[in-house]
């Protein structure tokens, strides 16, 4: 079967890249273009680890094929934060050790950034609610979602 | 490992022309939240029709005749709609049910219907307000009601080369309303053990002039359940009368027992849903 030819911009780069028409946009994204950030936790739209926002809307890159992303605008965990200065979600990640092993992180990371776009000043309910479809299997959730909190204070401007 | 030829046609017309002349097994992409995972574990070679590219089929339209909504319309930006959730807040909140954020952002009700799982949650509130199915294909157009479109677990009435292309949920009538509830064991992201949608008019005094309730979950097909409604017609929805309605889809439903849900307590569930849902559709429609 040949290869597809797709053209997407990818964290505000246009990239043009090749993909089987059966892989997902979670494969493609690791597998053809290195950006490993992104995790395989279930690999059935369950756990979100895979999550990036396509034309800002939030997504499990392993329900979507590769060849679905022509002509989108595709933000993963890479685009958030530049390498010399984390994004204020990453910063509170840290400061409340909200991560054990690590793997849900990415992804509750981008739905943070997609809950706090769409709703800067949520309540905690309605956080837990969004981000529910981010699961921590180390079920460090208490920690996650006061740095979630805090990020969208600090984000708002606030103390 | 599944093998995919992968069309995106931009024409109801072009979409039509390729599931009709194909040759292998042919899928019908919409949000693929089932679409996708079902192809998991597949060895054979597949043609994918993402229809996501036809115009209308990603819209919603609302005016004095009803909701023209585009199938493949992401969950997420139909429970957005303001103006439609004023309308069908029950449609909304069923279609708000399905799945996480992550899934609402693909996920479609045309996609919810066309998977035609027993236990999709827009299938029952789309019944409640007489929704219709219009599908077309190589013979032409053709219109279906919901509670006719599915007619087994994961199977419904479409033949080859048809599409679902629009569904079509008629204005509801002055002081009309609908709601949907299900039972799951979890407080989200879960398939529901139970379902029922309810939409009722009301009268200036309060009593009961037309109904529709439906119930999934409970059966190979969400099913229009006539008798709950008619025990709710004429009265003023009191205990007797709400009652009668649940003990009438308790009765219709032919549910059966599996890790999620016994037979009894589906039977009963099911029941308890329909009263529940038809308090808060006489509440909305109330004012």
């Amino acid at each position: 079967m040949a290869k597809t030819h797709v053209t997407a911009s990818i964290n505000g780069d246009v990239k043009e890249f090749l993909c089987e028409p059966s892989d997902t946009l979670l494969q493609t994204l690791r597998d053809e273009l290195g950006l490993t950030g992104t995790k395989e936790g279930c690999g059935s739209g369950d756990c979100g680890a895979c999550s990036v926002t396509i034309n800002g809307r939030l997504v499990c890159s392993c329900l979507v094929l590769g060849v679905e992303a022509e002509g989108t605008e595709i933000e993963t965990v890479e685009g958030i934060g530049a390498s010399d200065k984390l994004h204020v979600i990453q910063e509170k990640f840290l400061e409340h050790a909200a991560l054990q092993c690590g793997i849900c992180t990415p992804g509750l990371i981008v739905s943070t950034k997609a809950l706090l776009e769409e709703n800067p000043d949520p309540t905690e309910e309605e956080a837990r609610y969004y981000l529910a479809g981010n699961l921590c299997r180390c079920t460090g959730y208490d920690k996650i979602i006061r740095a979630v909190m805090d990020a969208a204070e600090t984000m708002r401007g606030g103390a | 490992m599944v093998s995919v030829v992968y069309e995106a046609p931009d024409s109801i017309q072009g979409a039509i022309d390729l599931l009709a002349n194909a040759t292998i097994t042919t899928k019908v992409l919409a949000g693929g939240t089932d679409l996708i995972i079902q192809m998991q574990g597949v060895n054979e070679e597949r043609l994918v029709v993402d229809v996501k590219k036809i115009p209308g089929m990603m819209d919603a339209t609302l005016s004095d005749k009803g909701l023209d909504l585009g199938p493949s319309m992401p969950c997420a930006e139909f429970t957005a709609r303001d103006d439609i959730k004023a309308v069908y807040p029950g449609l909304v909140e069923a279609a708000y049910l399905i799945g996480s954020t992550q899934v609402q952002g693909r996920c479609s009700v045309g996609g919810n219907l066309c998977n035609s799982s027993p236990a999709a949650d827009t299938i029952p509130a789309l019944i409640a307000n007489g929704a219709q199915c219009v599908i077309k294909g190589p013979g032409g157009e053709r219109t279906v009601a919901v509670e006719d479109f599915v007619t087994g677990v994961a199977q419904n009435c479409m033949d080859k080369g048809e599409l679902l292309t629009l569904i079509k949920i008629p204005r509801p009538a002055a002081n009309t309303s609908d709601a949907y509830l299900r039972f799951i064991p979890r407080t989200e992201m879960d398939i529901a053990v139970a379902g029922a949608g309810v939409s009722v008019t009301l009268d200036d005094d309060g009593t009961c002039t037309a109904a529709r309730v439906a119930i999934g979950a409970v059966a190979i097909t969400a099913l229009l359940v006539p008798e709950a409604a008619q025990a709710l017609i004429g009265t003023k929805l009191d205990e007797d009368a709400l009652q009668a309605a649940a003990d009438a889809a308790s009765a219709a439903s032919k549910p059966i027992t599996d890790r999620r849900g016994t037979v009894e307590f589906r039977t009963h569930v099911v029941g308890v849903l329909v009263k529940r849902a038809a308090k808060i559709a006489a509440e909305r429609a109330g004012g």
